[in-house]
């Protein structure tokens, strides 16, 4: 673990002075010229990114890249991932060694300045705080003195002291490079509170936990967590078409086109549809990409709905509601801008 | 360099023509090639120190050490001084060096007594305490410090009951063990403890004063008086005596109280699984080295020490150690400085130390390279200063022996 630390942080310095300007070219023909994606991951957060019994990288972040290699290479498997933590995933953005980063990732505004670029937010979290049932709390305002467990690296960090600070409550953190040991330590009583995306607290309680009904998830929400894939900053093609990737998928819910139903939804009449799956119009060669690049997206891992469901929501262990990540149609956030 | 003076020097020709000027002159090209790799060197550095500020800028990447006076808004877990969200980065730098320095302090002192005792039990004539201390030298430095320290950790974390549950250690005294640490009654904000600081300083002065002039009388005539129950009785008796007149002073006694215990002195879960993990570790490696320093010595010289007539601990107290010092300092210090640097493994254990504070500011200020500079130089010094001391301290014991 210490050795992956100063990995990253050696990455830095090394290629930032030597490579920086080696990575200037658009990222897409790098992508092309390779036949791969390169795509950061987290090393283990179920229903986000986590790999399965067979190594499978499975989760939405992960399908995020998926959707992206589908469209760019025209097959959903060729993809590099590489697991990272959370202090090196910036830097590996940052210096090229990775095209896209589909790993929780906080927007914000510092991260977006420096360096990076946002593509639209995949999921929308909050930061939130789970206490074993038997402590008998509800409500997070009555934690005074409590000892919180949390994951180095993070703004979950920041957070949690400015919500304490806010509410004149004082805690002690337990703070933790791996999130295996951080859970390992909660589970062991060490803490009193564990605080994390509540997503990701969820999938903890739900894979993690000996016994997931002894566990409570406080009410409160702690902050704003717009969750989604990073690009480097310098490159706006590139950008535009994980951008508009994302879109695709989102659009396809509000179309109703899934996996299973694109190839016929191919012959649909109406417009919007057409020009989406490249029937009509020239949407992808716009991007640099051909005509089909949002049909190939949605045809290796469904639409946005679908992803949501399998990865998260009531098809997976997670059960997680749709909440803010409805579609605006349903009273969520989920909007795609029009493509046309 | 003056031999190939020599050879270029022509009989007759005058001398100082070619050292000047002469590429023939070795002495003179030697100190071109320095000049050259010198500027190469410098070249180098202010090339990659410039590209990876071009780089930096281009990414817009702040750099600079002037975050170090930005509010952190970080709460720090445990620390020596008062710390708080609102302490500025490079506070809550200093906070993490404390951290550091503590942990590998207390970790010296410590690995450094057992390991002197588990050398010395290899050594022994006992079967059972040689076997014993051979054992456990073989299992401990074999196995990865991180897998130790997440040992000690899921022991502690695992083992022990939560703060709700926690009974005194000894019915009717304050001391607590939980998975949240060690809890302890701490002496509390009252002028008796100032004057038992007062007097146990005075003590540990007389003592020093008192085994001086000692030291001189039994060089002289040869008679010396008991130390040890003089050197106690000055330490420990003079500040106990005093709070036994004055009734005791007041006491800060952790209470039970909403999450945790409120009050005293903790030694948490973390330091603990640090401390234990760097001092046994640290400690099988200098049994080793002392074992080797004892062998060194000639078995002559204890011989002739028992001829003399030395029991067998003072023979190894005035004869053996002595001369073993010799060799077991210079890589003993070594083993310090691993010390030291092995204490940044506390990050997976959630022990703030330097590293672990550092790493937190990296990741909210983005400032990776001063961040890792930062840690750099720290060591650095901190192993610098180490190894000065400790170099001091062999060319002091060198120095003895002869």
């Amino acid at each position: 673990m210490q050795l992956r630390l100063w990995g990253a942080a050696l990455a830095v310095t090394c290629l930032t002075a030597i490579t920086g300007t080696a990575q200037a070219g658009p990222t897409l023909d790098a992508i092309k010229g390779r036949g791969q994606l390169f795509c950061g991951v987290n090393a283990g957060l179920p229903g986000f990114s986590n790999p399965d019994s067979q190594g499978k990288w499975t989760g939405l972040d992960a399908d995020t890249c998926r959707a992206v290699a589908a469209a760019v290479l025209g097959d959903a498997n060729k993809i590099r991932f590489t697991p990272l933590s959370a202090q090196q995933r910036l830097t590996a953005v940052q210096t090229g060694e990775i095209d896209l980063l589909a790993r929780n990732t906080t927007w914000t505004l510092t991260r977006d300045a420096q360096g990076l670029n946002f593509a639209p937010t995949t999921y929308f979290d909050g930061q939130g705080l789970m206490v074993p049932k038997s402590l008998g709390v509800t409500s997070a305002k009555q934690l005074d003195g409590a000892t919180v467990c949390v994951q180095m690296g993070t703004t979950t960090e920041l957070n949690l002291s400015d919500w304490f600070r806010t509410h004149n409550l004082s805690f002690k953190p337990v703070v933790i490079e791996a999130l295996d040991e951080v859970n390992a330590a909660y589970f062991a009583g060490r803490c009193d509170v564990m605080t994390a995306d509540i997503s990701a607290l969820a999938g903890t309680r739900a894979t993690v936990a000996p016994k997931p009904d002894d566990h409570l998830i406080l009410p409160e929400v702690l902050s704003k967590e717009p969750l989604g894939p990073v690009v480097r900053h310098g490159d706006d093609q590139w950008r535009d078409i994980v951008t508009w990737t994302i879109y695709a998928l989102i659009e396809a819910e509000e179309k109703g086109i899934t996996a299973a139903n694109v190839d016929e939804k191919l012959k649909d009449a109406d417009p919007v549809v057409q020009r989406l799956l490249g029937v009509q119009g020239d949407m992808g060669p716009l991007l640099g990409l051909d005509k089909q690049w949002a049909y190939r997206a949605i045809k290796a891992v469904g639409n946005y709905g679908e992803i949501f469901n399998r990865n998260v929501g009531k098809g997976s262990p997670l059960k997680l509601d749709r909440g803010l990540n409805a579609l605006w149609t349903n009273g969520g956030l989920m909007y795609a801008p029009p493509i046309r | 360099m003056q031999l190939s003076d020599k050879t270029v020097n022509k009989p007759g020709a005058p001398r100082a023509r070619h050292l000047t000027l002469s590429l023939n002159n070795p002495t003179i090209r030697a100190i071109l090639w320095q000049i050259g790799l010198g500027l190469v060197v410098i070249l180098a550095g202010w090339y990659l120190a410039g590209n990876t500020m071009a780089n930096l800028a281009r990414l817009s990447i702040a750099s600079g050490f002037g975050f170090l006076d930005r509010e952190s808004g970080v709460q720090i877990g445990e620390s020596l001084i008062a710390t708080g969200p609102r302490d500025s980065y490079g506070d809550i730098f200093i906070v993490g060096l404390l951290n550091t320095l503590k942990v590998s302090g207390v970790g010296i002192v410590l690995a450094t007594i057992l390991g002197v005792l588990l050398g010395m039990a290899r050594l022994s004539s006992n079967w059972l305490v040689a076997r014993f201390a051979a054992t456990y030298v073989e299992a401990v430095r074999n196995v990865p410090l991180l897998l130790q320290l997440f040992i000690w950790y899921a022991l502690l974390t695992e083992g022990l009951p939560g703060p709700r549950q926690a009974e005194p250690l000894i019915p009717g005294v304050d001391i607590f063990l939980s998975n949240r640490g060690l809890k302890f009654p701490a002496p509390a904000d009252d002028p008796v403890w100032a004057w038992v600081a007062v007097l146990f300083a005075v003590g540990v002065l007389a003592t020093l004063a008192i085994s001086a002039w000692n030291r001189k009388r039994q060089l002289s005539t040869g008679q010396r008086l008991p130390m040890t129950p003089i050197g106690l009785g000055l330490i420990l008796g003079l500040p106990l005596a005093f709070l036994a007149l004055s009734g005791g002073g007041a006491m800060d006694v952790p209470v039970l109280q909403g999450f945790n215990f409120r009050g005293g002195m903790t030694l948490s879960p973390e330091f603990a699984a640090l401390l234990f993990g760097l001092t046994l570790y640290t400690a099988a490696f200098i049994g080793e080295i002392v074992r080797s320093g004892i062998l060194a010595v000639p078995k002559g010289q204890t011989e002739a020490a028992t001829a003399l007539g030395l029991s067998r601990s003072t023979a190894m107290r005035l004869v053996i150690l002595p001369q073993a010092l010799r060799v077991i300092i210079p890589p003993t210090t070594s083993q310090f400085l691993n010390l030291t640097k092995n204490s940044s493994l506390a990050v997976a254990i959630g022990y703030p130390d330097f590293v672990a504070v550092a790493n937190t500011a990296i990741n909210q200020t983005g400032q990776a390279v001063e961040g890792v500079l930062s840690i750099m130089i720290v060591y650095l010094v901190i192993s610098l200063a180490l190894s000065a001391f400790m170099n001091w301290y062999n060319r002091r014991v060198a120095l003895v022996e002869r």
